[in-house]
C-alpha cells in the first residue's frame, strides 16, 4: 500500500506499518464486525413484515442506493436538456427578431438524494461554525472570571439539554417575523435550520472552552504574570493554547450533536435536507420507500462518522501535546 | 558587591483566611539583602520559604510589613524579579528558543531589534548550555534541561533579583550537580542577586552568601542567618574536605535537626525512618518527598 494511502487510512485505526498481525487487527476484525451485523440484519429484516411490505435487507438497501443515484443523474439530464431547450429557443428568436424579449428561467425541479445530502451539510456547517463563534470566545471570558461562570453557569445548564424540537416552532416564528427581505440573501428554511442547529450545539463547545481556560495551570499564570503580560496576549499566548485540546474535545461534541438536531430539525421543519427526504419519503409510503430511508440512515450515519475525523484529523493538527493518545 | 541594602524585607506579616479563621504564615520576617549577593532561603517543608519568595516576586502580598526593592514598594509581580520556578513552568507549545522568545519580546519590546532580541534569546540559551536543543519542545527534552530553559528565561529577562524556588528539587543528583556549577558559572559572571530556596544543606553551602535558615511554621520567622564566607570559584571536590566548608555544613544541619526538629520526626514516622537508614551521612537527610524522589533518582543514576 502506498504512503498516500496509509495516511489516509491512518485516522480510521490503521497502525503505521503493515505486517500480517496488524493487518488482520485492522482490517480482518472489523471486516468480520460488518459482516456479523450484516447478516443479523438479513435474517432479522426478513421477519419483519410491516404495511409497505418487508423491511428492507442489505440487498434492497443496495438497490435503492443505485436507483437514489440513477434518479439523480436522470434529474441533472433533464436540467441540461431544459437549459439546452431554452437556449436553442432564445436564439431562434432573436434570429427573427433581434429586438425580441426573451425570458430566461431557473430549472423547478425536484430536489434529489444526493441534494440534498448537499443542502444539509451546508447547513450543519453553517450552524456548528455560528455556533463554535460564539462559544469559543464566550466560554474563554466566562471560565477565566469565576463570578461570570457562576453567573452564566445555571443559565447553560438550563438550556444545555433542550431538545431542537422545543426550540424549532420558536425559531421558526421569530425569523419569520425578524428576517424579512424583497431579497433575502438566505432562505428562510436555511436560517431557521442555522439557528435551531447553533442553538443546540452551542454548549459543549462553550462548557468545554470554559473549563478548559479555568483550569490552567497556576503556574503558566504566574509566569505570565511575572511577564506583565496584558489581558489579550495572555489570552493568545497562554490561555488559548492550555485549553486547545478541551475545546476541540467540546466542538466534536457538538459538530456530532448539530448532525443530529439538523437531521430532526429538517424533518419536522420540512425545511430542505436529508430530514426532508426521509420524511417525504415516508408519507410517499411506497414498497420502495423504507428501502430509500434506509439509505438515508446509513448515509447520515457516514456523514456523521467522516465529519468526526474530520475534526480528529484538525485536532491532532494543533494539539501540541503529541504524546496524549485522539481517539 | 555593594554594601548598600538592594533588598529590604520588613515585619513581613502574612494572614492566609480559611474557614476557620486566617492562618499566620509569616511573622516578622526581617531580611536585607545586598546588590549581587547569593542568599539561600532554608527550612522544613511548609515553613513559609515558598511565601518568602512569592511575597518578594509580588504574587502574594504581605498582610504587614512590606519589600523595598532599591527604595522602591514591591507590590505586583515584575520581569525585574523574575521567578524560576520548581518544576519549570515552561509553556509545552512552545520550543525553548520561543519560551525564552515570550519574555525577551515582553521585556525589550521598546528597546531593542528584532536582530538585537535574536542574538539575546540566543545568548541566554548559550549560557545555560541549550544551544544543542534550543529548538525542541519541553516534552522533547529531559528534566534538568527543562529547568536550563527555565533558567536562561529569567536570565533573559536581565532581572535585578532573580528567584529560584528550588530549582533543582525536582532532578536527580547528578543532573542537579551540573546545574549548580552552572549557575555558579553565570552567576560569577553576572553577579545578580539571587534568592533562592532550597532544601539541600550542601546546594545552600556550596551556592550561597549567606544562608538564611526559617523556623517551623505556623508564624514562621527567620531564625539564624550565616554568612559563607568561602573563597570563589568554590569547587565541590576540593569542598568536600574542607573544614570549614563541613563546619558551616554542620551548623546548618544543627540548626534544621537539632533547633528546629519537627515534632512528628521526633515521634519517628517508619517510612520516614527507613529513608534514613539508607544514607547514614546526616548531609543526605532528606527533608521532604519531592527530594526523597530526585535522591532516589540520583542512587540509580549513580
Amino acid at each position: 500500500m502506498s504512503s498516500m494511502a496509509l495516511k489516509l487510512l491512518k485516522p480510521l485505526g490503521f497502525p503505521d506499518k503493515l505486517n500480517l498481525a496488524s493487518l488482520i487487527k485492522a482490517l480482518v476484525v472489523p471486516m468480520s464486525g460488518i459482516l456479523i451485523f450484516l447478516f443479523i440484519w438479513n435474517i432479522g429484516a426478513r421477519n419483519i413484515h410491516t404495511s409497505l411490505g418487508e423491511f428492507p435487507g442489505p440487498a434492497q438497501v443496495y438497490e435503492q442506493s443505485k436507483n437514489l443515484l440513477n434518479e439523480h443523474n436522470r434529474e441533472r439530464q433533464k436540467e441540461a436538456d431544459f437549459y439546452q431547450r431554452q437556449d436553442d429557443r432564445n436564439a431562434k428568436k432573436l434570429a427573427k427578431n433581434p429586438d425580441a424579449e426573451i425570458k430566461i428561467r431557473s430549472y423547478t425541479g425536484k430536489a434529489t438524494f444526493i441534494d440534498q445530502i448537499g443542502t444539509s451539510l451546508v447547513t450543519v456547517l453553517a450552524g456548528f461554525f455560528a455556533a463554535s463563534l460564539i462559544a469559543i470566545p464566550a466560554g474563554i471570558v466566562i471560565g477565566l472570571n469565576k463570578t461570570l461562570y457562576s453567573a452564566f453557569n445555571p443559565v447553560i445548564q438550563l438550556f444545555k439539554p433542550v431538545s431542537p424540537l422545543a426550540w424549532l416552532p420558536l425559531v421558526t416564528m421569530v425569523v419569520s417575523a425578524v428576517y424579512v427581505s424583497d431579497d433575502p440573501m438566505f432562505a428562510k428554511s436555511f436560517v431557521t435550520s442555522l439557528i435551531t442547529v447553533s442553538l443546540c450545539c452551542l454548549w459543549p463547545t462553550l462548557l468545554n472552552t470554559a473549563v478548559g481556560v479555568s483550569t490552567i495551570s497556576s503556574d503558566l499564570n504566574n509566569v505570565s504574570k511575572v511577564l506583565r503580560l496584558s489581558w489579550l496576549t495572555h489570552v493568545i499566548k497562554i490561555v488559548i493554547p492550555s485549553a486547545i485540546p478541551m475545546i476541540f474535545t467540546g466542538l466534536r461534541l457538538s459538530l456530532g450533536i448539530a448532525w443530529m438536531v439538523l437531521i430532526a430539525a429538517e424533518m419536522l421543519a420540512q425545511n430542505p435536507g436529508l430530514g426532508k427526504f426521509v420524511w417525504d419519503e415516508f408519507q410517499n409510503g411506497s414498497s420502495n420507500s423504507l428501502g430509500r430511508i434506509m439509505v438515508a440512515v446509513i448515509v447520515i450515519g457516514l456523514i456523521g462518522f467522516m465529519l468526526d475525523r474530520i475534526m480528529l484529523m484538525l485536532q491532532k493538527k494543533v494539539s501540541w501535546d503529541k504524546s496524549q493518545e485522539l481517539r | 558587591m555593594s554594601t548598600k541594602t538592594h533588598l529590604e524585607l520588613t515585619g513581613v506579616d502574612i494572614d492566609f483566611p480559611t474557614p476557620s479563621g486566617p492562618f499566620k504564615a509569616l511573622s516578622n520576617v526581617n531580611l536585607k539583602i545586598k546588590r549581587g549577593e547569593f542568599v539561600s532561603l532554608i527550612g522544613h517543608s511548609g515553613c513559609g520559604k515558598s511565601t518568602v519568595l512569592n511575597i518578594v516576586a509580588g504574587l502574594y502580598q504581605a498582610t504587614k510589613g512590606g519589600v523595598l526593592l532599591d527604595g522602591k514598594e514591591v507590590n505586583e509581580p515584575g520581569p525585574e524579579r523574575a521567578v524560576v520556578f520548581q518544576n519549570h513552568s515552561l509553556l509545552p507549545w512552545l520550543s525553548a528558543y520561543e519560551n525564552v522568545e515570550l519574555a525577551v519580546k515582553q521585556v525589550f519590546k521598546n528597546s531593542k531589534t528584532k536582530a538585537e532580541m535574536k542574538e539575546w534569546i540566543e545568548h541566554n540559551l548559550h549560557l545555560v548550555h541549550m544551544d544543542h536543543a534550543m529548538h525542541k519542545r519541553p516534552d522533547e527534552i529531559s528534566g534538568g534541561m527543562k529547568q536550563r530553559v527555565g533558567i536562561a528565561r529569567a536570565l533573559a529577562m536581565e532581572p535585578t533579583v532573580m528567584l529560584m524556588d528550588e530549582p533543582f528539587g525536582a532532578l536527580d543528583a547528578l543532573t542537579r550537580a551540573h546545574l549548580q556549577d552552572s549557575l555558579m558559572e553565570i552567576q560569577a559572571d553576572l553577579n545578580n542577586t539571587v534568592i533562592m530556596i532550597t532544601h539541600d544543606v550542601d546546594e545552600a553551602v556550596l551556592l550561597s552568601d549567606r544562608i538564611v535558615m526559617m523556623t517551623n511554621g505556623p508564624a514562621a520567622t527567620v531564625g539564624e542567618i550565616l554568612d559563607v564566607k568561602l573563597e570563589r570559584p568554590r569547587h565541590r571536590l576540593e569542598l568536600a574536605d574542607d573544614p570549614e566548608y563541613n563546619h558551616y555544613r554542620a551548623a546548618v544541619l544543627s540548626f534544621l535537626y537539632e533547633k528546629q526538629r519537627k515534632p512528628d520526626e521526633a515521634a519517628g514516622q517508619p517510612e520516614k525512618n527507613e529513608k534514613k537508614a539508607k544514607s547514614n551521612n546526616p548531609a543526605q537527610k532528606v527533608l521532604n518527598t519531592k527530594q526523597q524522589d530526585a535522591e532516589q533518582r540520583g542512587e540509580e543514576a549513580a
